[in-house]
């Protein structure tokens, strides 16, 4: 082309002169330029067109498959929790539900309002619905609604293209047939967080539908549980419309956990509380499987499966009994006089002999302070100081041998020790002696100290957990481990140091606290043979200047019972905390009495309750729906927003500290009634309430008169 | 050449480009066919009797004359010229581009008519030229004029594409008018110049978007890359053979945009392969090829530049549709002649193709006549 082209130009400027003939032969050469280069041209669109096709075929090919096939996660059901019977505590169900990936929402305004409509949403539930929006990540499904009739369910399927970033299903939901009797013990489950994803990049995790394990069980097991998601391969238009599908692979349900607990024996502890904000433990004699572990009120976990509502929300975290805190694990209490069986043990490893008698006067003194018995009880020995529960002789016993003898029995027992439960958060309070009351407060231990510590009040707090693995420990003689997986007992502690007559005082006291003359004979077993002993106790929430029914809830004493069943060869052993109760023997024990009873008597147990619960409004779960829907009408949308997942978390996390049944409030002795206070008395030693300043003085530290 | 078998009028036609244009239009239709999910409607039918109105429009252009052609070349530019103008008052009116008038029976667009058109105009124009002043500024100026209204008028509709092939169409009968190629090195040299200015301060921005994709297309897969990425895709999934007829799958699930239009190629290449593809390309560098040698075949000035010019037209559409399909170039509303379903276009190139036709029938009667 070029020296064609040089020889033009230079004719052509040079000779100026151009002829017909010039121009044909100029004609003549372009053309075949131009040939030339469109032939060039051809043969680089066949190279290009050899390249794509031919040599990066596979490359394409597998892109044309991935634009034309879809593979969709189908979540796996989650495996299920069962009792030790088989019974589920939790399980599925399938269920119609629409998801919305705001991702893919091109107006959410509209989507909402036309999913409002078609699903027939109220206002609350719509407004939850924005919220869910607002916090999630584009990429996170957000849930819609749940448990839909199949009308609403194909309403919204229908209008699918108008809807995009709408995903209508069928899946299976979490659900507990005893709802909020397994709240505390089992957790429950919700759509993965952000931040969950962000720690492990699964898909699973942000397939709508999928929910992980948030609290409790549910938590721990995770990985048990999970299972492996199906999959389903479509063919689908650049619309995403579904065409056909190709082919499909069922999930793989996770694995099963079986637990220690009796389900219906939860479920019945559970209801049996009734109205009262209360803990019960239930273990098992000789395994130490936990039977129960039941803290109520409690928040109902089906309603968590699909996000917390601001609603109900506001009506948890409003209410004084705490539903959010697992009160059987984490719940402190001054234990009262359900210490004394576990310090008569102290007191004969001490050397005390069980049949020294103390004279109680109604009181003691020590130094230049009285304190005060609940009655003047005469001459008692060691089982007769069980049975009346007479604080003289705790006090002069603890007196002589110091409460150093009497903590490490207490330790050993049970009290301020932790357990290895999976999935469990324990508070193991506060077993008090000389140095951990320096190391503490940098004061040196007193004698009154030793008096308070030695019937379960001053610096002692102790779990409902505690108490009961310190019953069975009694009644079984062993040093039971509490579990909670089935098939896996924890295996025992070291042997306790106590001959078999030792152990007997402690039985026989508690035998005759219920079946004798003692302060639980009301609450005794109505089952023939089968007998109950245990011990009541009443455990004072601030300084009180009076005793029992009075003053508003929050500074009633604690009641609280420990027991087993049956005596002769125990076989279950409970403890049963009822916060601001009153008297052990009042709300404790027949709770007890009842949870012993469903043990042996299932029928007669569901008797007496249901007679009870027609009282109190029904089952906990309906009185729960009542009250929301009163709340409902009364606040109507305007609650504050949730906050996200770990808002939630942190709020159940503080709640399940909440100090308030021990500490904030400051506790006095169980049954030290004083002297009235001395004008000019100077206070003798220190409070013995951690925080004494919340209520003035703790009970045993006020300077009796000179 | 004649047999006597077949009736002189069929024999006389140049089968030669006929019958590889029916295979390109028959390929096309089978094409169309599959693109509508097994069916003749809307595309395929309508594809093949177009084809056949404008293959009798093209015989009967091959039948004019040379001196009609040259007589009608400038009122027939000013036509087209009123057409684009009201095209753009009609434009102006309605509120947004537009680039068509309906005729009722079709919807008619000017600026196609316009790719033949100045063809036809600047033939006629350097015949006219004293080959004496072929150098001069005088044969570049009006020529210059001549294209720079319509071009004008076309790229602010705006459509930039129609506008490069009137003006390479323009610059292809210039060049082989015989002007003096410095021309062409100094047009060429402000042309690399003045591209980048214009690029930055002229187009709009989504013509400089197509640009950009086109550079990297990968960068925006589902915006402005997604034509060509998915084009890509259809060609390089077909392999050799193709994935079979009726089973691209980037065009019947709606991947491949204009799948029945601009990306017609790649929708054949995905069902056809390679194969498919060659056997395109061949049959455009055989009608090409015929359309050079009947050009090379005549002296006369105006039949030479009115059919090089002519097959330049066909050649910069197929040359710039494949271009883009294969990501060689960016999205310009091109179709691909004879395979992309569309009226004007095939109209144009009908056009053009008769035209050659009507070349060859002046040379084989010049020849005759010379005998």
């Amino acid at each position: 082309m070029w020296p064609f082209s040089r020889r033009d130009s230079t004719r052509q400027s040079v000779g100026r002169h151009i002829s017909q003939g010039t121009l044909a032969n100029s004609f003549d050469r372009r053309s075949v330029v131009i040939g030339a280069v469109q032939g060039g041209i051809g043969v680089l669109l066949a190279a290009r067109m050899g390249y794509i096709a031919l040599f990066q075929n596979e490359r394409y090919q597998t892109l044309s498959e991935s634009n034309r096939v879809n593979l969709s996660l189908i979540p796996p059901r989650r495996g299920w929790i069962l009792d030790r019977h088989g019974t589920p505590l939790a399980t599925n169900r399938t269920d119609f539900r629409v998801d919305l990936v705001p991702e893919r929402v091109v107006d959410p305004e509209r989507t909402v309002a036309e999913l409002g409509s078609l699903l027939k949403l109220n206002p609350v539930q719509l407004q939850d619905l924005s919220d869910k929006i607002k916090r999630s990540r584009g990429f996170q499904p957000v849930e819609v609604a749940t448990k839909l009739d199949f009308d609403a369910f194909s309403a919204v399927s229908i209008r699918l293209p108008e809807l995009p970033g709408v995903i209508p299903q069928r899946g299976f939901l979490r659900y507990y047939p005893t709802g909020p009797a397994v709240a505390h013990l089992i957790g429950y489950v919700g759509p993965a967080s952000a931040e969950d994803y962000e720690v492990d990049r699964n898909p699973l995790l942000i397939t709508p539908g999928y929910k992980v394990g948030k609290d409790g069980l549910e938590k721990e097991f995770e990985t048990t549980l999970r299972g492996v998601p199906g999959a389903r391969r479509t063919e689908v238009t650049a619309t995403g419309r579904v065409v056909r599908d190709l082919s499909m692979r069922e999930d793989v349900p996770g694995g099963t956990i079986k637990l220690t607990i009796d389900g219906g024996l939860q479920d019945y502890a559970a209801r049996r509380i009734g109205l009262e904000s209360a803990a019960v433990v239930v273990v098992d004699c000789l395994t130490g499987g936990i039977l129960a572990l039941v803290s109520m009120p409690a928040f109902d976990p089906n309603s968590f499966v699909g996000g917390i509502g601001r609603l109900q929300w506001k009506m948890l975290n409003e209410d004084d009994h705490i539903p959010l805190l697992n009160k059987a694990l984490r719940g402190l209490y001054p234990p009262g006089s359900t210490m004394k069986p576990m310090a008569t043990l102290a007191l004969q490893q001490a050397g005390v002999d069980p049949a020294e008698r103390v004279g109680c006067p109604g009181g003691y003194r020590l130094g230049r302070r009285f304190f005060r018995c609940d009655a003047v009880h005469g001459s008692v020995d060691m089982r007769g100081a069980i049975e009346h529960s007479c604080n003289t002789y705790f006090w002069s016993m603890a007196h002589r041998v110091g409460y150093d003898a009497i903590a490490p029995v207490a330790r050993m027992l049970g009290l301020g020790q932790e357990f290895d439960l999976p999935g469990t958060n324990q508070r193991y309070g506060t077993v008090p002696d000389a140095a951990w009351k320096m190391r503490r407060y940098k004061q040196p231990w007193t004698a009154a100290d030793s008096l308070n510590a030695s019937i379960g009040q001053g610096y002692v707090s102790v779990s409902p957990l505690q108490l009961a693995v310190m019953t069975a420990r009694i009644a079984s003689g062993r040093t039971l481990n509490p579990s909670l997986i089935f098939g896996k007992p924890a295996s025992p502690g070291p042997a306790l140091p106590f001959t078999a007559e030792q152990l007997a005082v402690a039985r026989d006291g508690m035998f005759a606290v219920v079946n004798g003359r003692g302060t639980a004979v009301a609450s005794k077993l109505q089952l023939g043979d089968i007998r109950m002993a245990g011990k009541t106790g009443t455990a004072q929430v601030r300084a009180l200047v009076s005793r029992g029914h009075v003053g508003d809830w929050k500074s009633r004493d604690h009641s609280l019972f420990i027991g087993y069943a049956p005596t002769e060869a125990p076989r279950y052993a409970v403890s049963v905390v009822v916060e601001h109760g009153t008297f052990g023997a009042r709300a404790a024990a027949p709770i007890a009495r009842d949870v012993m009873t469903y043990l042996f008597d299932p029928a007669r147990a569901w008797d007496t309750l249901l007679a009870m619960e027609k009282t109190w409004g029904g089952t906990p779960t309906e009185r729960m729906e009542a009250r929301y829907r009163a709340y409902v009408a009364k606040v109507g949308t305007g609650a504050p927003s949730v906050g996200d997942d770990s808002a939630v978390a942190a709020a159940i996390t503080q709640a399940d500290n909440t100090e308030a049944p021990v500490e904030a409030a400051g506790t006095t002795p169980d049954t030290v009634r004083e002297e009235p206070p001395q004008p000019g008395a100077a206070a003798a030693g220190s409070g013995p309430a951690p925080q004494p300043a919340a209520d003035g003085d703790g009970g045993g530290d006020r300077g009796a008169a000179p | 050449m004649n047999s006597s078998l077949v009736p002189d009028p069929v024999a006389r036609q140049p089968w030669q480009v006929i019958l590889p244009l029916l295979a390109l239009v028959t390929f096309g239709a089978t094409v169309l066919y599959s693109a509508a999910g097994g069916s003749l409607r809307p595309w395929a039918l309508n594809h093949f009797v177009r084809f056949f109105v404008f293959l009798g429009m093209a015989i009967v252009i091959s039948r004019v004359r040379k001196e009609t052609f040259k007589q009608l070349a400038y009122p027939i530019y000013g036509v087209v010229l009123v057409l684009l103008v009201l095209v753009e008052l009609i434009g102006g009116i309605g509120g947004g581009s537009q680039r068509w008038l309906n005729l009722g029976f079709m919807t008619l667009q000017p600026s196609e008519l316009m790719k033949p058109v100045i063809v036809l105009v600047l033939a006629r124009f350097y015949d006219d030229l004293p080959p004496s002043m072929t150098a001069s500024w005088r044969a570049l100026v009006p020529a210059a004029a001549l294209l720079a209204v319509p071009a004008g008028l076309v790229i602010i509709q705006p459509d930039l594409g129609t506008g490069l092939a009137i003006t390479f169409g323009a610059a292809v009968v210039v060049f082989l008018s015989g002007v003096p190629l410095w021309w062409f090195i100094a047009a060429g040299s402000v042309a690399a110049v003045a591209a980048p200015l214009a690029f930055f301060t002229l187009l709009h921005d989504y013509q400089r978007q197509r640009v950009f994709v086109f550079l990297d297309p990968a960068a925006d897969p589902l915006g402005t890359g997604y034509h060509i990425l998915q084009s890509t895709i259809a060609i390089g999934s077909g392999g050799l053979a193709g994935k079979g007829f009726g089973n691209g799958s980037q065009s019947h699930l709606d991947y491949l945009p204009e799948a029945h239009t601009d990306f017609v190629f790649a929708t054949m290449a995905e069902e056809w392969g390679m194969l498919g593809g060659l056997f395109v390309i061949l049959t455009f560098a055989w009608v090409l090829g015929w359309g050079w040698r009947t050009a090379r075949g005549t002296t006369d000035r105006f039949a030479q530049l009115l059919a090089g010019g002519m097959v330049f037209t066909v050649f910069f559409y197929v040359c710039i549709n494949l271009m883009m399909v294969m990501g060689l170039a960016p999205v310009v509303g091109i179709p691909l002649p004879f395979l992309s379903h569309g009226g004007s276009s095939m109209m144009t190139n009908m056009i053009c193709i008769g035209t050659i036709m009507a070349v060859a029938n002046w040379n084989r009667s010049g020849a005759r006549s010379l005998a």
